[in-house]
């Protein structure tokens, strides 16, 4: 197992990352930093085929399909909206960054 | 081959902390997705070599597969105004996985060589938040898709809930803390009763608040992620998944605050209860108007302020808004538009409606920045906002919103309220601000009267 207090830095420091890079957003960008960050969790994914790699007999394999398929639709659909609404945002930036 | 995979892992962590980073800035927040998105596919990739995967790659890759094609569908398809409903359900299935990841790995946990104990804790733990947000997360979704209309109430449910909630976490310490074997069966039950209590406490939350709770499951999903990523030893979850959860944290607390609410109060008062605020009597009566004179009244303006509210996205009417504002430019009508922190569905909701109809930016205002034009504004247009506009979230101490910042629409000159029919809105509450005597209501759908103001502005 890992050492206990690494994880616990790790942990901590994530922490602080997390609440310090968006600390500054703008309000329009609220909606797609929500929809961005919850495609980040989306990499729960690689937790999801490890866990049905290891996966033995039929509900644990079930189980573990389960967690596949719902993480992988977390992570694409995450990106697809987050990409369609951050789309949007390019042509009318340009124009105001000019 | 797992130096490799934990420097695609590494690699792949970084990748999201700065593409999270980048797109907290408008400028180049699309770059900041795809970097997210090259760390999440390299991440994948190199997992498929993990030594931990012993076999069943044919059912990751047709799960993989399955999935990755619906979401994609689902998520190019779906429009612009269900955008919030799609982040709750997408972000449900995290909270899913991250919980079926935790009931795999205590199934597998072994009586003669057990998981070490801080190990048991956090997979219970991230097993109890990912299944509340996973429940909670699609009662969101399927409230606001209008698959739920009521919120159900009743006497004794915070009692009730809490219950639900003290026998879940007393279940899951004697998980954790038992140590061994399950049997299966205690497991069962605590999954039941994580998820049953998800979908209790979301249920009754309605409306206005819906943004909150949406971001609050999010950051929980990703405490989910970051704890099972413990479990797995697998540190590009660790740090994704708490990153996530401090920054959904802070967002949470960003909207909270914009309702002048806390995340407590959002979670456990009494919104919109049968008791308070159904009974207020609400003097003068509502004043229908027709379009051409609100035509007549908008091109003879000097200011117009605009706010949209969930009304214009249900209807889609933020292209028509955007021609009618263009043609009261070229009128010499100073128009702008006035974006409460939680009009619509959720924050930012109608600023990226107004982004895709072509709105520029400098035309757009908060509520700090604009309330205190009102008193100098000809005509106050109202596109589908209820809530945010009611001014009895100033005057009256007993309605269950008072005290959240709304825009002082009230004090225009005059108002006009475009809206659907005479109920009242998402939480139920009157708007005293329909039966003011400056007020004009007018009937119908937003895309079409708005299209009948405008051809009636080219008239004049």
């Amino acid at each position: 197992m890992m050492e206990g207090f690494i994880a616990l830095y790790i942990f901590m420091l994530a922490g602080f990352t997390g609440y310090e890079i968006i600390s500054k957003v703008p309000v329009i960008l609220h909606t797609p930093l929500m929809s961005g960050s919850n495609f980040v969790h989306g990499i729960v994914v690689v937790g999801a085929m490890v866990a049905l790699g290891h996966a033995e007999g039929f509900l644990q394999t079930l189980i573990g399909f389960i967690a596949v398929v719902l993480a992988a639709g977390n992570a694409v659909g995450g990106y697809v909206v987050t990409e369609r609404m951050l789309e949007m945002f390019k042509t009318s930036n340009k124009e105001k960054s000019s | 081959m797992m130096f490799v995979i934990n420097v695609a892992y590494f690699i792949a962590a970084v990748l999201f902390i700065v593409g999270l980073k980048q797109m907290s800035h408008p400028a180049s927040a699309r770059r900041g997705i795809v970097w997210a998105g090259v760390g999440m596919l390299l991440a994948t990739a190199v997992t498929f070599f993990h030594p931990e995967i012993k076999h069943n790659y044919f059912w990751i890759i047709l799960a993989m597969l399955v999935s990755s094609v619906l979401a994609w569908w689902s998520g190019k398809k779906v429009a612009m105004t269900d955008m919030p409903q799609m982040i709750a359900i997408y972000n449900g299935m995290g909270g899913g996985a991250a919980a079926a990841i935790a009931a795999v790995v205590l199934l597998q946990n072994d009586v003669y060589d057990p998981l070490d104990k801080v190990t048991q804790i956090l997979a219970v733990l991230g097993a109890l938040i990912g299944a509340i947000a996973f429940s909670g997360s699609t009662v969101a979704y399927a409230k606001l898709e209008g698959l739920i209309k009521k919120s159900f109430r009743f006497n004794g449910q915070q009692m009730v809930n809490m219950a639900v909630f003290g026998v879940t976490v007393l279940l899951g310490l004697y998980l954790a803390l038992s140590g061994t074997n399950y049997g299966g069966f205690a497991l069962f039950v605590f999954f039941v009763l994580a998820l049953a209590f998800g979908v209790m406490a979301t249920t009754p939350i309605g409306g206005a608040d819906m943004p909150v709770v949406i971001s609050l499951f999010n950051a929980l999903t990703g405490l989910a992620v970051g704890f099972e990523g413990y479990v797995l030893e697998n540190p590009a979850m660790m740090i994704a998944g708490i990153v996530v959860g401090s920054a959904g944290t802070l967002l949470t607390q960003l909207m909270a605050k914009a309702m002048n609410r806390s995340i407590s109060n959002v979670l456990f008062s009494n919104f919109g209860e049968v008791s308070s605020g159904e009974d207020d009597e609400v003097e003068g009566s509502m004043k229908p108007i027709e379009a051409p004179d609100v035509a007549a009244m908008m091109a003879y303006a000097e200011k117009v302020i605009v706010i949209p509210g969930y009304g214009m996205a249900v209807a889609q009417a933020q292209h028509k808004i955007w021609e009618l504002t263009k043609l009261l430019q070229e009128k010499d009508v100073e128009v702008k538009f006035a974006i409460h922190p939680v009009a619509g569905r959720m924050p930012g909701h109608m600023n990226v409606l107004l982004a895709e109809a072509g709105v520029p930016y400098d035309i757009i205002f908060d509520l700090d920045e604009i309330n205190e034009e009102f008193p100098t504004t000809t005509v106050t247009l109202v596109i589908g906002a209820n809530d945010v506009v009611n001014p009895v979230a100033r005057t009256n101490p007993d309605s269950p919103i008072y005290g959240m910042p709304i825009l002082d629409a009230d004090k225009a000159e005059n108002v006009i309220v475009i809206k659907r029919g005479k109920g009242a809105g998402f939480s139920g509450i009157e708007n005293h601000l329909f039966y003011q005597d400056n007020t004009r209501m007018l009937y119908g759908d937003a895309q079409q009267m708005i299209s009948a103001i405008t051809a009636a502005v080219k008239t004049f």
